[in-house]
């Protein structure tokens, strides 16, 4: 690990001016950024802390009904939180389908949204990667890539955002808080990461010194909650990053589902909101035919970066499963096996 | 630059100077407090052998760096027993053999002491095959940790009621 | 000298108070609390910290290292390459026996695989020292890798494994495979796999002088000093390595590698004590790893499901400069009565580090394609498996013709059977759901693995204060050596097993030969039980040659040792304690040495080995692909079980690496490059707990009188056998997709909806 300088703000105002000069990074929990550094993928000659900040810990309702989730509460506060739970369930259960429960325990909001991905080229200093060194090459595209993107890639990048717990933040239209250099604003979570392009070096809307302090649910999130799941294909039964994941939100009002929200995880360099799909299921029956329509809808764009093209029918499959399971009831407890294809799901697949 | 840290280390306050900020919290425990209960697998994050609890909660001690931690209420394996009393979980997990090796053992019972007072799993196997998935053992003893954690959350309840009695 | 007659009757008839005691571990206390001292525990005063910097290439050689960058970071004291290293007494190219293995200790600037140690920064703290590595940012001349099964020209190997031939025949499988009325040819692969122990490699070294103290995980002390010895010119008795205890092994800790010779070097080097532990990526290079496999099956059978030919060709790669090849096609010498078998090897060498024994070498790879192979034969017979395998069960050896020395393999069939409800498996795949709709299927393995022995010696002491000790430099990597070798010690010494000091895991002990081929308690506690004896008839000729004893005379009737106690055989009501026995002769102990070896007589007369059924039930999300082991059953018969509770976690441990042989484990090695790219342990899959299902395990009762004087066979290997080709025919009985290129993926179960 480079040496750095450390740095512990007594201020957001202090951490952004801190967190602005070049070489400087901020660290939360450091789950994802340790290890980063400890593989010489990230050689920061700065770390700003920001945990030690009053104020970014707190899961507070708003008066017009929203939810704000200071960048500092832990992944596990945040999934244990009944009344979060009970409110946004999806999000509950990819939060604890992701890590372990100790990188949980650790894990901040704010530093999950930001991890950064699991592309092997990208960990692999030896290999060439445009991520991490921006022009050098992108040898995943031509390598071992069954894992790989089959969205919104480039030529220049074929990886993919590991995240469970921006999936349903995404699909339920979450908003990002961050304070920066001329001040605080807001975006959209949907356009904080960006797609490669010919840049893929640059992974998000942040500016230098941006930092995000909090992630807030509108108003509208939590109507969802009666019929919201989180699932994920994996290779491991637990302590696994997706293969491919769907978060499927549903507002069904008198047999017919008046909102749909319907995003993917492990399919592209962002948590993929798949709009087109949702608006085909508003206003329609909850059936297997709309949802199969609705699952290709969703990937009408993907197409294979390498040896990946079975992960565009996975991701079908795992769209059709998820709106099958939104649309029985939330359970009121989540599965022992959160997220997974084998949580306790009596009758909910068609033989 | 030197950074005056302060720790409480399995109940004892440990103040000292850290020369450098690279040092984990992993890495203070083993190198320079002596403390080598706690085992490095992959200083990753990805084996859960350095499990340790920090203010009660069950972390990776690889991941966390110790300038960032003081101040922080450490409990490692050296700190579980009292006295030649085992933890009930540690006496379960001899009885139940639930080890090999042994070597991701300490992190595995610091695991398990910091899952049951999350008070998610309960005494549901597969709740506790879940939230006990952060930790590897390539020997193959999960049936026994499995049967270790429910024996000790069995007798800890059971105490805990008969406090409440 | 008396007749004691304590070899002719197995040990448990003599005595019996120790040895088939479930006992919990003896040294798990200290593996609870966080006082087991594991080699990286170490830390002698003035210890310094050294960290390997390795090859991002896979062929070519180093051209530069940024040296000053290194030793300019505060705290690196020094740097070792190729350029600027002690100097070993020998070549470490030269092969001095059949267990020396090549190693890179920076004999050259030549890269001949990827993660290869290319130099190593000694620092005052680890932190200084990771970062010296890091800062040599090394540049090469990089030539064309060799990857892969198809790397280049094959070669067929002179010898497989340990010594085996690289090819057999029996029968004539041409005809066989004409004459028969079903055949299948099918091709499996499996690929490279690491041993990942979750200790990784690690070593402190410190030099006094000439003398050399060691704290590092063998499986093999005597070999290592050995061959430090000779690295080092220096004699055995100047070096000791204590190995109190391994966090795992599984083969990759059997030899000195590179990484602790480095270590040792850099000690040498500096002047100080260092410490050198690999990062989890190194283990990944030069510490072994169980080499890829394309093996092909024919197999052919009459109407009656009978086989007339068993044909299994086996393709793996060896390194660019050393050999070993994984002896996969050999297991199909001994499980089933084919009237003609041929197994063959090929290879090709690749840009690797050298392929190593890895948990059932050859058996495990052999056995999953051998296994999923029967399995389609018996479909193609439209056979039940079991039937199919009872159908062709061996009653001799089939390869040699031998008879078995013991072989309880039926009981195990019908035992596991029926404990795990094979009767109402469905012939037809896909045919089984759960109640959620999940696909379950059931299916079944042969588990096989044979009985092996080496050669140990040990020392037995019986004191005066009516204590005894048993010394054998045993090793404990987790299968349980300090309690079943020291109930079998107790046994031997007729004491009360907290009577018994036992002390293992030092060099400075007799010999106990290596912890490997499941062998170690049948090796080490052969020499136990000899030594035992030996020390015993010592104890017995003090008293039955006194006349002031009730044992004079008693030479002709034998004594039995027990409890403290020797018994006259005849008339047990004459006995007398160990500590008068000395007494009286006015000595403060008797001691005596015995050895263990292999028979060689019986091996010449007998095949040898353990055999297991297991059957494996998964479930498989019929959309999804993604497939999880529900329950497994396993019985075993493996001759005597010193331990069952250990014997029981020790096989537990090998079903799971099964599950993981059909379901996880795979280095990703990138086709370019050479180099793997998912060396960690996030993205090389092991089982976690969540995918490990309830066990269940059956010890079926085996007397073996031939194996060894204490009809031990060996449970540390056999449970992986079996127990892979198990799991993959479950998932094809759940799914009809037979999956033959392992581990099975979720993309080869989308085909169908």
């Amino acid at each position: 690990m480079k040496p750095f300088d450390y740095v512990r703000p007594a201020t957001v105002t202090e951490a952004v001016a801190a967190g602005a000069h070049p070489g400087a990074v901020y660290l939360a929990a450091g789950t994802n950024l340790l290890d980063l550094m400890k593989g010489n993928i990230s050689r920061p000659d700065r770390l700003v802390d920001v945990t030690h900040l009053e104020g970014l810990d707190g899961i507070e309702r708003l008066a017009d009904g929203s939810l704000r989730i200071g960048a500092l509460v832990s992944n596990a506060d945040l999934a244990h939180d009944a009344g979060f739970a009970r409110s946004y369930p999806a999000v509950a259960e990819a939060l604890l389908s992701g890590a372990s429960a100790q990188l949980r325990n650790a894990a901040t909001v704010g530093g999950n949204l930001l991890q950064r991905t699991r592309c092997a080229y990208f960990y692999d200093t030896a290999s060439r990667c445009n991520k991490r060194d921006a022009g050098s090459g992108c040898d995943a595209r031509d390598g071992e890539n069954r894992g790989h993107a089959v969205l919104g890639w480039s030529e220049n990048c074929i990886a993919t955002h590991p995240s469970d717990f921006c999936v349903p933040l995404v699909a339920l239209d979450a908003i990002v808080e961050i304070e920066g250099s001329n001040g605080r604003r807001e975006i959209a979570l949907e356009a904080l990461h960006r797609l490669p392009g010919d840049a893929p070096e640059r992974e998000s809307a942040l500016e230098p010194g941006d930092l995000i302090v909090a992630v807030r649910l509108p108003p509208v999130a939590s109507g969802f909650a009666a019929h919201a799941r989180y699932l994920k294909v994996r290779e491991r039964t637990s302590y696994a990053f997706a293969m491919v994941s769907a978060a499927a939100a549903l507002r069904i009002e008198s047999g017919k589902i008046a909102e749909a929200r319907l995003a993917l995880g492990g399919v592209a360099a962002k948590p993929w909101r798949a709009r087109a799909a949702e608006d085909v299921l508003k206003g329609v029956a909850p059936t297997a035919d709309a949802f199969q329509e609705a699952a290709w809808r969703a990937l009408t764009d993907a197409k294979p970066s390498g040896d990946n093209a079975f992960k565009i029918e996975l991701a079908r499959r795992i769209v059709v499963r998820a709106l099958t399971l939104a649309t029985a009831v939330t359970p009121a407890r989540l599965p022992a096996l959160p997220a997974s294809p084998f949580a306790s799901t009596s009758g909910a697949i068609h033989a | 630059m030197n950074h005056s840290i302060s720790l409480t280390v399995n109940g004892a306050r440990r103040d000292f100077v850290l020369d450098d900020p690279r040092v984990t919290l992993l890495d203070l425990l083993r190198e320079r407090l002596h403390l080598t209960g706690t085992k490095k697998g992959c200083d990753r994050g990805q084996c859960g052998a350095c499990t340790i609890l920090v203010d009660g909660r069950r972390i990776n001690s690889c991941l966390a760096l110790a300038i960032s931690h003081g101040g922080a209420d450490i409990v490692t394996i050296e700190g579980v027993a009292r006295g030649d009393q085992l933890h009930p979980v540690q006496a379960a997990f001899i009885a139940h053999d639930g080890f090999q090796c042994g070597f991701c053992t300490p992190g595995q019972i610091m695991s398990a002491i910091g899952m049951m007072s999350e008070a998610q799993a309960g005494n549901d196997p597969e709740r506790i095959r879940e939230c006990m998935s952060g930790n590897l053992c390539r020997c193959g003893a999960y049936a026994g940790i499995v049967d270790a954690v429910l024996d000790a959350q069995g007798q800890m309840d059971e105490t805990n009621q008969r406090r409440s009695a | 000298m008396p007749e004691l007659n304590l070899t002719s009757a197995p040990a448990h008839l003599r005595h019996g108070s120790n040895i088939g005691q479930p006992l919990t571990r003896r040294d798990g206390v200290l593996k609870v609390t966080g006082q087991a001292t594991y080699a990286a525990d170490n830390h002698p005063p003035g210890m310094l910290f050294a960290v390997m910097a390795v090859a991002g290439i896979s062929r070519g050689r180093v051209v530069s290292l940024d040296v000053a960058a290194a030793k300019r970071h505060r705290g690196v004291v020094d740097v070792m390459t190729p350029d600027h290293k002690p100097e070993l007494a020998i070549d470490p190219e030269i092969k001095t026996n059949p267990f020396v293995f090549r190693m890179e200790v920076l004999q050259s600037h030549e890269v001949r695989y990827a993660n290869q140690p290319i130099a190593v920064v000694i620092a005052e703290t680890l932190e200084a020292a990771t970062e010296g590595a890091a800062l040599l940012a090394p540049r090469y001349e990089t030539l064309p890798a060799l990857v892969g099964l198809d790397a280049g020209e094959s070669f067929v190997p002179p010898v497989v494994g340990v010594g085996n031939p690289s090819e057999h025949h029996h029968g004539d499988v041409d005809a066989g495979l004409a004459s028969a009325e079903k055949q299948i040819d099918a091709i499996y692969e499996t690929p490279p796999q690491y041993h990942n122990a979750m200790e990784p490699h690690a070593i402190v070294a410190a030099w006094d002088g000439d003398r050399l103290q060691i704290d590092m995980p063998t499986q093999g002390l005597r070999l290592s000093l050995a061959r430090i010895a000779e690295l080092f010119g220096i004699a055995h008795d100047k070096i000791h390595i204590r190995s109190p205890f391994l966090g795992g092994g599984f083969g990759s800790k059997g030899f000195l590698a590179g990484p602790q010779t480095l270590g040792i070097m850099a000690a040498k080097l500096v002047g100080k004590p260092v410490k050198l532990v690999l990062r989890r990526e190194q283990m990944y290079g030069p510490v072994g790893h169980r080499a890829p496999t394309r093996q092909r099956l024919r197999i052919g059978a009459d109407g009656e499901g009978r086989l007339t030919a068993l044909d299994h060709h086996a393709r793996t790669v060896s390194s660019t400069f050393d050999d070993f090849y994984e002896p996969a096609a050999d297991a199909s010498h001994t499980l089933y009565a084919a009237p003609a078998i041929r197994t063959s090897h090929d290879a090709v060498r690749v840009n690797t580090g050298t392929p190593l024994f890895m948990r059932a070498p050859g058996e495990a790879t052999g056995s999953i394609a051998l296994e999923s192979a029967i399995d389609e034969m018996a479909w193609a017979c439209g056979m039940d498996p079991l039937a199919f395998r009872l159908k062709n069960y061996a009653e001799r050896e089939p390869i040699s013709g031998k008879p078995f020395s013991s072989k309880a393999l039926r009981a195990c069939y019908e035992q596991g059977a029926a404990r795990f409800g094979w009767a109402k498996r469905s012939l037809q795949p896909r045919q089984m759901r759960d109640d959620a709709g999940l696909l379950v299927g059931w299916g079944m393995g042969t588990a096989t693995f044979p009985a092996l022995m080496f050669q140990a010696e040990a020392r037995a002491v019986l004191r005066r204060d009516g204590s005894g000790a048993m010394e054998i430099g045993a090793h404990d990597m987790g299968q349980g050596a300090w309690t079943a070798l020291a109930q079998i010690a107790a046994d031997e010494l007729g004491l009360d097993i907290d009577r018994v000091a036992f002390n293992a895991g030092s060099s400075d002990l007799p010999d106990a030969g290596i912890a490997g081929g499941s062998a170690h308690t049948a090796t080490a506690g052969a020499a136990i039980h000899s030594a035992g004896a030996a020390v015993i008839a010592k104890l017995a000729d003090l008293a039955t040659g006194d006349d002031r004893s009730p044992l004079f005379g008693a030479g002709n009737a034998g004594v039995i040792a027990r409890a403290g106690r020797l018994i006259r055989r005849d008339d047990e009501s004459r006995s007398e304690s160990y500590p008068e026995i000395l007494a009286r002769a006015g000595v403060t102990e008797v001691e005596a040495r015995g050895t263990g070896a292999p028979n060689p007589a019986a091996m010449e007369e007998y095949a040898m080995h353990a055999h297991g059924a297991v059957f494996a039930e998964v479930k498989v999300d019929p959309e999804l692909g993604q497939v999880r082991v529900s329950r497994m059953v396993g019985a075993f018969a493996a001759g005597r079980i010193v331990n069952p509770r250990m014997v029981q976690s020790q096989l537990f441990g090998g079903m799971i690496w099964g599950l993981s042989f059909a379901l996880h484990e795979e280095a990703v090695t990138d086709r370019r490059s050479g180099r793997i790219m998912n060396a960690n342990l996030g993205e090389y899959h092991v089982p976690v707990n969540a995918d490990v299902p309830p066990l269940d395990v059956i010890t079926v009762e085996e007397h073996d009188p031939h194996v060894n004087a204490l009809g031990i066979k060996g449970v540390g290997e056999i449970g992986i056998t079996g127990s892979a080709g198990a799991v993959a025919n479950a998932v094809w009985h759940a799914t009809g997709v037979r999956v033959r290129r392992f581990p099975i993926k979720i993309e080869e179960l989308l085909t169908q909806r």
